[in-house]
């Protein structure tokens, strides 16, 4: 009976390392980081998988960044939390069939979104007492489905940390492009519900008074937030998810409410994120995962500040601009 | 008797032979007490998510003490203790700015994950099983120090929630006249938090951090769609958890691929559902005076404020 523990725990990140020799490139002492960052940059691109990391990473980013702006505004955070928990027993179990993780990612992502679209979503604002109990249990065996799944499939579970807390190593190419072709359908949608989409986010009475179509806008933006957080786990791994689809997006509705330059500042700073999340994991042994959040909460707490640094200097100009010219008094 | 002996992989008698599954299913038992009493009052008191943000700060507080190299479970403890009374100081639980919390709980959870390498990796040597441990669980594999010192703070707590159960309920339900009977509302909630700030602790023992929610709100949820009386409920809530705990470890005793943690949420899961399924289809006085409770609970809270 603790058969399936054990094998279970007997992976962990070393074990995720040594996927393909990698571990001994990172961890060898060939891989090391100089003063110039465009030879660093070079060095880091001259391996495929790192490469095709890096492919993945900026694909998911932007699909994160679009996604995730129309997330906040719409108050939708805990859908996507949800959303990305229910990933993590999805690709377990595709692994478990012996599928691709990818298949299970966007199948379980996108069939929870559609059930929640179906049951009618409330904002967890609004939510009964029962209703957060509710949430959390689904949660909760939501993950412990997940376990039982890597606890199955015994032969693989070095990977479970990776499918919690994210992976860089061995992105294939048909998983990038994958990757890709999910994020088109992201951007498209996106581009042509996108008007309506705002409108019955901002102002969900109006906009229905007007004719646009609410109820079907928001079950299609439930679906995109599906797939979106489908990409998003395969990069940060289920539990981390919500670095890449919030942080950025929050850190642009701290700084610009209007809706293009926000949407086009969040798509930059998940970029950004990856990068640089990518960039140092490759440089050092410790997870992608911690310096993709780290970049992100640095990101939005910075955002924070800027925002609370001008609302007080705009205050201070507006009480000097007030407060009466002692010279005119003078004269 | 004989001619059933092949249903079962094993006896169930042969289970009380073996020391790690009599420890676990003593400290599962009083873990699943304890959990089963806090639990109610944290449904009750609508502080489900304080409890999701402690699966976080439980899996962080305690590879940070495996990376710092002393026990486990000082992290564990000190990390839920200090963040529930936090919260509770705080105000709120943190609703009112769900983005704040989520980028906050993401990069504690990434912080871990940092930990989580820092301790595998470094001079200590330390293995991969430590992280799968703390998120999933590793019932049995407690010592005998250990299931020890895990029942000794369960009977702590079951001892605290029994003896402030009257005003803790009172508080709960109706905070404003409480206050105005003199009753101390607000240092009443931050003790209650770092109660289950330590059962959040205890939880992680038994199923994981990620699984907390499981023995500690499932049960509770469960109980309170049964019954409206809130000291039945409090002892049903109890009983689920411990059902589920003890069904749970002789499912994954009988069935060897079943990992524990998994078994007892199931059990947990389908009497959540098996409750909610019978409170829907009798919508009889009982439900509704429970609603009405929960309403001017909801109503007079002061988290509302904002």
């Amino acid at each position: 009976m603790i058969t399936g523990l054990h094998l279970l725990a007997a992976g962990g990140v070393h074990d995720l390392l040594a996927a393909g020799g990698v571990r001994d490139l990172l961890t060898s002492g060939s891989v090391h980081a100089g003063w110039n960052p465009w030879s660093d940059m070079r060095q880091m691109l001259a391996y495929h998988f790192m490469v095709n990391a890096l492919r993945a990473g900026s694909i998911t980013a932007v699909a994160a960044g679009l996604i995730g702006w129309f997330m906040i505004l719409r108050g939708q955070s805990f859908a996507g939390h949800t959303l990305a928990v229910v990933g993590f027993p999805g690709a377990a179990a595709a692994i478990w069939a012996g599928l691709a993780a990818t298949w299970g990612y966007f199948g379980a992502c996108t069939a929870a979104a559609i059930l929640i679209g179906s049951t009618g979503y409330r904002r967890p604002g609004g939510e009964a007492a029962g209703e957060s109990a509710l949430i959390g249990t689904v949660q909760a065996f939501a993950l412990a489905c997940g376990l039982l799944f890597v606890a199955l499939y015994k032969g693989f579970l070095n990977s479970l940390t990776g499918l919690l807390f994210g992976s860089f190593l061995g992105v294939t190419d048909s998983q990038v492009l994958a990757l890709l072709a999910m994020a088109g359908i992201i951007v498209v949608v996106l581009g042509v519900i996108g008007r309506p989409l705002l409108f019955a986010s901002v102002d969900p009475d109006v906009a229905r008074a007007r004719g646009v179509p609410a109820q079907f806008v928001s079950a299609a933006f439930l679906v995109l937030l599906g797939v979106a957080t489908a990409e998003v786990s395969q990069i940060t791994g289920s539990l981390l998810v919500f670095a890449l689809l919030v942080m950025p997006a929050a850190t642009a509705h701290r700084i610009t409410p209007r809706p293009v330059l926000g949407l086009a500042l969040s798509v930059a700073v998940a970029l950004l994120v990856v990068w640089i999340g990518l960039g140092l994991a490759f440089y050092s042994v410790y997870p992608v995962g911690f310096y993709i959040t780290t970049t992100g909460l640095v990101c939005y707490l910075g955002s924070a500040a800027a925002r609370r640094a001008a609302t007080r200097r705009r205050a201070a100009t507006r009480r000097r601009a007030s407060r009466p010219d002692p010279s005119g008094l003078s004269s | 008797m004989t001619g059933r002996a092949p249903l079962l992989a094993a006896p169930i008698t042969q289970m009380f032979s073996q020391a790690f599954e009599v420890r676990a299913l003593v400290a599962g038992s009083a873990i699943a007490v304890a959990a089963g009493l806090v639990g109610y009052f944290l449904v009750l008191r609508n502080q489900v998510f304080t409890g999701d943000a402690l699966s976080h700060v439980a899996f962080t507080g305690a590879l940070a003490a495996l990376a710092a190299g002393v026990d486990l479970r000082i992290g564990l403890f000190a990390g839920c203790v200090i963040f529930g009374v936090a919260m509770g100081a705080l105000g709120r639980d943190g609703r009112a700015d769900d983005v704040v919390i989520g980028n906050v709980f993401a990069w504690v959870l990434g912080l871990g994950v940092f930990f989580l390498t820092l301790y595998t990796t470094g001079a200590g040597g330390g293995d991969g099983t430590a992280g799968v441990n703390v998120l999933f669980g590793s019932i049995y594999g407690l010592s005998a120090a250990q299931t020890a010192v895990a029942v000794a703070v369960a009977a702590g707590v079951v001892l605290a929630v029994v003896a402030a159960a009257r005003p803790l309920l009172f508080a709960s339900v109706d905070p404003a006249v409480a206050r105005a009977r003199g009753l101390p509302v607000g240092a009443l909630g931050i003790a209650f938090l770092a109660l289950v700030g330590v059962t959040a602790g205890e939880a992680t023992q038994a199923v994981g951090a990620l699984l907390i929610l499981g023995l500690l709100a499932t049960p509770a949820a469960a109980a309170s769609r049964l019954t409206p009386n809130p000291f039945r409920a409090l002892a049903l809530s109890a009983i689920i958890a411990l059902v589920a705990v003890w069904g749970g470890l002789i499912a994954s005793y009988e069935a060897s691929s079943l990992p524990p943690s998994f078994a007892i949420l199931s059990i947990t899961t389908a009497a959540y559902v098996l409750a909610a399924a019978r409170s829907r289809r009798r919508p009889g006085p009982d439900a509704g005076s429970t609603s009405r409770l929960r309403h001017r609970g909801g109503a007079t809270r002061p988290r509302r404020r904002r």
